[in-house]
């Protein structure tokens, strides 16, 4: 059972790294400011989240587990404020989203 | 297996280090700061675990809560020149 | 009401985080607790909208949908982003949300924020402007399951 608890976090903690290295490699390529905060989203969101479950499991029923519980819940509540928020003041400061061909940017 | 995440993390950091220095906009360095919180946060909450001092997990929550705090404060200087600027119009209650 | 359930709610909050139960501690949370319950009151944010017990229940039926969503999404995502090609194609929507309260309207934007793929730019009781990172993720947000649902969990109607 323990066995596997300890393959389950394994994996867990391995696919949660490596959605926060493609999150931050994502911020990286992406060509412009709008489209590189999907990417940034990924690694707040699945990446963190991973983590945090492998390490839950690790923990077990103790209060380092209700800790951990309470990261990922802070994430998710505090993570989408940030995120609009600078989308918004991004779009009130006038920066104008890349968008696809054929997309009018003044209709919207 | 946590030094393995906590070297996924360290790659992650890196990559939004290069966005922050790379810039070109206020905006982007400030989204690659955020990331860097959240990357910071959950490094602080693996090291907790690498080291077995659980204690690093408030420091973790901390961490968090000024990460968010800090963004938006940054934003509100940048948008309106003050901290204590009233922000966005209140809408009436339905 | 609400004010009781904020008190409690803050309370076990303090004995979660310290793990300690000396009576010196004890009595600084309660105290602590209170403090917080009466600034709150102050500040008049204590009620339907600023702490919604009425949405606990159906909220907590919403959320394993909505992480079952941010991972289908994330993926979708992340495909992209390790694709050769980077096949983006953003685009801005904009649409009316069906929600009533400042709190549902809340809920809807950040779910759609949380989701890879698309942010929410500005969020308004008429409209809704998002930012979708291919013309697929653009279009499905408008009158998507998750507005439904979220109109459902906030449960005005």
């Amino acid at each position: 059972m323990s066995m596997a608890l300890d393959i389950l976090s394994w994996f867990c903690m391995l696919a949660g790294g490596v959605f926060c290295a493609i999150g931050a490699f994502g911020l990286v390529r992406m060509p412009d400011f709008y489209t590189r905060m999907h990417a940034a989203s990924i690694t707040d969101t699945v990446g963190a989240w991973l983590l945090l479950l492998g390490m839950i499991l690790q923990a077990g029923l103790t209060l380092i587990a209700v800790k951990l519980l309470m990261i990922a819940l802070l994430l998710l509540f505090t993570s989408p404020t940030a995120t609009h928020a600078l989308a918004k003041a991004a779009r009130a400061r006038g920066l104008q989203p890349l968008l696809a061909p054929g997309e009018d940017p003044s209709k919207p | 297996m946590f030094a393995a995440g906590a070297i996924a993390l360290l790659v992650a950091l890196a990559l939004a280090l290069v966005r922050a220095i790379l810039g070109p906009t206020v905006f982007d360095r400030l989204q690659a700061a955020n990331t860097i919180g959240t990357v910071a946060m959950l490094m602080l909450a693996v090291l907790g675990f690498l080291t077995g001092r659980p204690e690093f997990l408030d420091l973790a929550l901390v961490y968090g809560l000024l990460n968010v705090v800090g963004t938006i404060a940054v934003l509100k200087f940048f948008r309106h020149g003050d901290l204590g600027a009233p922000g966005e119009g209140v809408e009436p209650h339905p | 009401m609400h004010l009781a359930s904020l008190g409690i709610v803050l309370y076990a909050f303090w004995l979660l985080l310290s793990g300690y139960f000396e009576p010196f501690l004890l009595a600084a949370g309660a105290g602590s607790a209170l403090a917080v319950v009466l600034l709150s009151r102050r500040m008049h944010i204590v009620d339907r909208e600023g702490h919604p017990i009425q949405m606990i229940a159906s909220v907590l039926l919403y959320w394993p949908w909505l992480i079952k969503e941010i991972f289908k999404c994330a993926w979708d995502v992340s495909r992209i982003i390790l694709s050769p090609s980077l096949p983006i194609s953003p685009v801005l929507v904009r649409f009316k949300p069906t929600q009533k309260s400042q709190v549902g309207l809340t809920t809807h934007a950040n779910s759609i924020t949380l989701t890879p793929g698309t942010i929410t730019v500005e969020a308004t009781q008429d409209e809704f402007l998002v930012h979708g990172l291919t013309r697929t993720a653009g279009a499905g947000v408008i009158d998507s399951e998750m507005d439904q649902r979220v109109s459902k969990v906030e449960g005005y109607r």
